[in-house]
């Protein structure tokens, strides 16, 4: 094995925070800060002492990339994606360990970093790429294939201000994607755009990789991670939990290391909710009341909210989203969807509300449920992450295909009808 | 190409190389701030022009026309004002912009690297093109009032620039990252330019002076800006004798701002992006 282009060894990064250390700090309260430090430093006792909390956003990370590697970064936010990239960038230094690179690294975080709105695009084109790190002459000799893979060479003389959010996020993309350095750091950038320009944006990192550069790649895209990544690296609070095969990185970080809970309940302390309402638990049923986290596709799957109302508000919506593995929402349902005489009388108590989710509806893989509770248009109440998981194995649909080709794909997986018309 | 990212120690160098492989970015971001300026405007570059012009006209009415100030050696007045004006002009305005220029870039500083110092330095080379703009109207001027440049003053004017540029650029820097840190500079700073031209012989002469002298060599050992005025207007409008050592006491003066500037921002700019 060669040696790796990049080889980080117990890499971390510590941020102060805490009442003192406001972002903004005013003149006033340094100098009050400062005179303290001198008072303790001739041992004078003072009762004032600076509170600052400690906060690791990464800790004792190391893990090489060999060059080549199209590496992909997961975790949760905060899990410090961001910061390692931004460390990589050179953007803020490390506060332990080190980070070897053989290579010149660009980065794209956040793509149209730079960009004036003032500017036209062609304009743009010369400010963004300088900023990258390109010098003219490559700017002027790639000029053409930025404009065409942007598709804006109608509008080269428009000031980016003009453009539409799409146009102006193809460019900027367009005029990074022609960097050309050994190890490219790509943070987020296929959450803007429409599909067609996220499959091309997939298609230009896939072509960056085959000539051999080393990309690393922070994305909530599951697939796009599978997709691209030859390997995958998870990060949770900062450490590297997980670093081998983007398939079963990604998965175990879709399932939180395989844990399937099919019900949550909360002391009423710390109840999600707030004083007119509070999810005492969440769970997943079957037909007959069984707490379950494996359901067949075949079969009914109930989600059941217990809820402790205090007012019963008129725009009062009480319900759920029920997200894929790849994070999709497949749909959210409230209590009160359908109309007015079908909905579920609430009362001020504790209040147990079901909700049938039919079967021949979902499809083979793990689903997670966020509960979503608000006043219509005013505000939410809970509105928090997924808190409980199912898996679903596919047993409805009659015909042998079916059954058998269990990895059809899609989020839902219905029978639906067809006609030779 | 073989590098390592640690934990900064000490005093960081200046890396001369990587600015040298920055510098197509110098000339693109101060071609930015340029042509950003005077875009969707009706005058455009006439801005540049309009502004000296207008407070020229106000200045000599007041101080001249009213208050009575007289350049002191015989030259008419507007020109006087106009040579210090332009020189303090080019002072202020490199100051404002260099103090603003990490905070005003907080989202370039916090997304992209590149030499930190590329920023402030842009200030001082988006100044010099005003100047030059700016410049133009003294040219007229001097042919209106018949003043040949003295060879003295053709001569020295590089000097002249280059200590304006060192100074504004000492005082920038520090500013500059000070500003990251403490937003009081977006306060005081507009106070203190303000304030200071008052201090900085523009509306009269350093001969005015003459019966203060402790306020003198304050103001020509703190305050390189009135070496570097007066001597512009002794070299270029030749009515009174270039003082090369009060010009030498100005150089010096600024080299040594620029010092603790430069490196009050090296030892900082490392955090920029944390509390930018």
């Amino acid at each position: 094995m060669t040696e790796p282009i990049i080889e980080i060894e117990n890499l971390g990064k510590r941020y102060l925070i805490g009442a003192d250390r406001e972002k903004y700090l005013s003149l006033r309260d340094q100098l009050a800060k400062t005179t303290h430090g001198f008072l303790h430093r001739f041992g004078v006792k003072h009762h004032l002492v600076p509170r600052t909390e400690e906060f690791w956003a990464l800790k004792d990370v190391s893990f090489s990339v060999q060059e080549g590697e199209v590496v992909g970064i997961i975790g949760r936010n905060g899990a410090g994606k961001s910061t390692l990239l931004k460390i990589l960038s050179q953007i803020t230094p490390p506060t332990e360990g080190k980070i070897i690179c053989r290579g010149r690294i660009a980065s794209l975080l956040e793509v149209g970093t730079g960009f004036h709105p003032e500017l036209t695009g062609r304009e743009n084109i010369y400010l963004n790429g300088a900023i990258l790190g390109m010098t003219r002459a490559e700017i002027k000799r790639k000029f053409d294939e930025i404009v065409a893979f942007a598709e804006v060479e109608k509008f080269l003389d428009t000031p980016v201000k003009r453009y539409s959010s799409g146009m102006y996020v193809r460019l900027a993309f367009a005029v990074a994607a022609h960097l050309e350095p050994e190890i490219l750091v790509v943070d987020e950038v296929l959450a803007v755009g429409d599909a067609v320009f996220q499959k091309k944006c997939l298609g230009k990192m896939r072509e960056v990789a085959k000539q051999g550069r080393t990309v690393l790649f922070v994305s909530h895209n599951m697939q796009a991670i599978r997709l691209l990544c030859s390997r995958c690296v998870l990060l949770q609070y900062g450490k590297v939990v997980a670093n081998g095969e983007p398939e079963d990185v990604s998965s175990s970080y879709m399932g939180e290391g395989d844990k399937c809970t099919g019900e949550r309940s909360w002391p009423l302390e710390i109840a999600p909710g707030d004083h007119t309402l509070r999810i005492l638990s969440l769970k997943t049923v079957t037909r007959e009341g069984k707490v379950c986290s494996d359901f067949p596709s075949g079969r009914d799957v109930f989600v059941e909210l217990l809820l402790d109302v205090r007012t019963i508000h008129e725009a009062l919506r009480v319900g759920f989203e029920l997200l894929w593995q790849d994070g999709t929402v497949v749909f959210t349902s409230f209590h009160n969807d359908a109309e007015a005489s079908l909905w579920p009388a609430l009362s001020v108590g504790i209040n147990r509300l079901s909700c049938r989710i039919p079967p021949g509806l979902l499809n083979r893989g793990r689903y997670s449920v966020a509960p979503r509770i608000g006043l219509h248009c005013i505000q939410w109440i809970v509105h928090t992450p997924p808190s409980i998981e199912f898996s679903v194995h596919v047993t409805h649909g009659s015909n042998q295909f079916w059954v058998g080709a269990s990895s059809q794909p899609g989020v839902i997986r219905p029978v639906l009808s067809w006609t030779n018309v | 190409m073989e590098y390592s990212i640690t934990p900064p120690k000490g005093l960081v160098r200046i890396d001369w190389p990587e600015l040298w492989r920055y510098r197509d970015l110098f000339l693109v971001l101060a071609w930015r701030d340029i042509s950003v300026r005077y875009k969707q405007t009706v005058l455009g570059v006439a801005w540049a022009l309009i502004q000296p012009v207008v407070t020229m006209i106000i200045f000599t009415f007041v101080f001249n026309r009213m208050g009575n100030i007289q350049s002191g050696d015989g030259t008419p007045y507007p020109i006087f004002l106009y040579a210090g004006q332009l020189l303090w002009q080019y002072f202020s305005g490199t100051l404002t912009n260099a103090s603003n220029a990490m905070v005003a870039n907080a989202g370039l500083v916090q997304k992209v690297y590149f030499p930190r110092l590329i920023l402030p330095i842009t200030a001082a080379i988006t100044g010099l093109v005003d100047f030059a703009i700016a410049s133009l109207i003294l040219a007229a001027m001097m042919i209106y009032y018949g003043i040949m440049p003295g060879l003295i003053g053709i001569l020295a004017l590089p000097v002249l620039i280059l200590t304006a540029v060192l100074c504004s650029m000492g005082v920038g820097l520090f500013l500059a990252s000070f500003n990251v840190k403490y937003r009081d500079v977006r306060y005081a700073l507009p106070f203190a330019i303000s304030i200071l031209m008052y201090v900085t012989p523009v509306i009269y002469p350093v001969t005015m002076l003459n019966g203060y002298p402790w306020a003198k060599t304050a103001m020509i050992w703190l305050n390189p800006m009135s070496g570097v005025i007066s001597n512009a207007r002794a070299g270029l409008l030749g009515h009174s004798p270039f003082q090369w050592d009060v010009l030498g006491i100005a150089l010096f003066v600024s080299i040594i701002y620029f010092i603790i500037g430069l490196h009050y921002f090296r030892s900082t700019e490392r955090y920029f992006a944390d509390i930018a």
